[in-house]
């Protein structure tokens, strides 16, 4: 998997770090000068919705790494035909998978973390633990849609299920406006998200305000998802790389 | 196989007809290829970003600003600026993701263009033919996005109605300039400029926040983006406030898409018939 990045990192750092950083600084200060103006947030824009897009991010990288480039190596460059023919069991490749999905969403997020230290968007020491948080949050999707890919034989779905479910996650579960607002069954749809419970964990820890539940139900509830979908993964692991 | 039969399709109503029905039949092959694929929900699902954009950052974030006023001391709901930038973003995204991602690949993968010129078709009509349906999937997208607004009731119907050609002027310039520019891509990676192009736009383009509200340096380039000059005019329209500059709005949208057409259809002579 690494050695395969050195080639295309550039396109990467661009979606997975200049993007967010230029929402976060357009939004920050354009619209949040309007918002900071009406204040009804108590802090400022910028600050409210830096830690909800260091959480998207790493919702948007979990999901997509855990698509094509899996799917890839299933069908299109057979990467994991070739790891199978060695003594690797599925299992063991499952697991350098999700590792490599950790760190692959754990640099644009540890990136992101100082862009708002630099910009003063962090009001409280307990920060970093951003970081642990947008790991269990790449878990909490990445076993899902891992063990999606691994039952499929098509890439057809994948764009639309971008389009129709992980776009409207990361637009209304409380990355740019409290939930709050939104009508009651939208606002549902957000609290079954895990992007929702990542995002309140991440602006707990930056800013200090107490979340939405206590922050053990918000860990537990992302630990259920990364659990299952880990468990879910396996199965499909064995059965489409297994003889 | 589709492409023999699209080809024979082509060529068959070309042989009976002139430039207009050789470029529609160019347009033609489109409407027959959305039956056959998962093309057309693609297409489907292109409208609804736009649109979940308008009820998250227009109307969720447009609820925590109490009073929108505009530099030039306009009062607007927040919800009624963001919509027509959304519009505009429809119909830019509309066009390019036919005439850069879908032509290049038509272009340069499936040769389909190949097969086209081998009949009476001349590169030129490939091209227009291709704007056209470009266009045809721009308006179903600006139509649908003013109904809703005017259901929204941010628009009314009387201002929909310029608002709409607005939008396809919109999608004809975004169409004009793409296709010239997917005519010089060498790989899908070169197409990367173009994302990073439209990501920019989408975000900055005096969409969510106006361009007053930018540092002067930034002010500058952020005033000449081709979105930021389609937005000031469908917002204009759409908002009821007709203003002189739009002119410079309508002449810079023609042009781009005059250019680009032109073009793209030297390119595509110098490619398709060397």
């Amino acid at each position: 998997m690494l050695v395969s990045v050195r080639r295309t990192w550039r396109g990467q750092v661009l979606s997975s770090f200049v993007q967010p950083v230029l929402i976060l600084l357009g939004m920050g200060l354009t619209v949040g000068g309007f918002v900071d103006r009406g204040g009804a947030l108590g802090v400022p824009y910028l600050d409210y919705i830096a830690p909800g897009l260091l959480a998207s991010t790493v919702a948007q990288i979990a999901v997509a790494e855990s698509m094509w480039p899996v799917m890839g190596a299933f069908m299109w460059n057979r990467a994991y035909h070739g790891m199978i023919a060695s003594p690797l069991r599925p299992v063991d490749i499952l697991r350098g998978q999700s590792a490599y999905m950790l760190l692959r969403t754990a640099l644009p997020a540890a990136s992101f973390l100082l862009v708002m230290t630099a910009f003063g968007a962090v009001h409280s020491a307990w920060g970093i633990a951003v970081l642990p948080v947008g790991a269990l949050l790449t878990g909490s999707l990445s076993g899902v849609i891992l063990a999606y890919t691994a039952s499929i034989t098509s890439d057809n779905m994948f764009a639309l299920l971008f389009r129709f479910l992980v776009i409207p996650m990361t637009l209304f579960a409380g990355v740019f406006f409290p939930v709050a607002a939104l009508p009651l069954a939208v606002r549902w749809a957000a609290y079954v998200s895990p992007l929702w419970h990542a995002v309140e964990l991440c602006r707990f820890a930056t800013l200090g305000q107490p979340s939405a539940l206590p922050v053990a139900a918000h860990v537990g509830y992302l630990l259920v998802w990364a659990v299952a979908g880990y468990e879910l993964a396996r199965r499909r692991f064995i059965k489409r790389l297994g003889d | 196989m589709v492409t023999t039969y699209v080809a024979t399709r082509v060529a068959r109503s070309a042989q009976r007809a002139g430039p207009v029905a050789r470029t529609a039949a160019v347009t033609g092959r489109n409407l027959v290829a959305i039956r056959h694929s998962a093309y057309w929900l693609v297409v489907v699902s292109g409208f609804f970003e736009p649109v979940l954009y308008l009820f998250s950052i227009g109307i969720g974030v447009g609820g925590l600003i109490p009073s929108f006023t505009l530099p030039d001391g306009t009062v607007l709901s927040y919800r009624e600026f963001v919509a027509p930038g959304m519009l505009a973003v429809s119909a830019m995204q509309g066009a390019l993701a036919e005439v850069a991602f879908n032509f290049f690949g038509r272009l340069k993968w499936i040769k389909l263009y190949d097969a086209m010129v081998a009949t009476p078709l001349r590169p030129f009509e490939v091209a227009v033919g291709e704007l056209g349906w470009a266009l045809i999937r721009g308006s179903v997208y600006s139509v649908a996005f003013l109904a809703l607004m005017v259901a929204l009731g941010l628009t009314t119907v009387a201002w929909a109605v310029p608002a709409l050609f607005a939008a396809l002027l919109t999608g004809l310039a975004f169409g004009g300039a793409g296709m010239a520019f997917s005519t010089l891509m060498r790989s899908w990676q070169d197409f990367d400029y173009l994302s990073t192009a439209m990501f920019a736009m989408f975000f900055f383009a005096g969409t969510f926040a106006p361009v007053e509200s930018f540092p002067p340096a930034l002010r500058v380039v952020v005033e000449w983006a081709p979105l930021t000059q389609a937005v000031e005019l469908i917002r204009g329209l759409t908002t009821g406030r007709p203003e002189w500059s739009m002119v410079v709005n309508v002449a810079y949208l023609g042009a781009m898409a005059a250019v680009g057409l032109f073009f793209a259809s030297r390119r595509m002579q110098k490619l398709l018939c060397p």
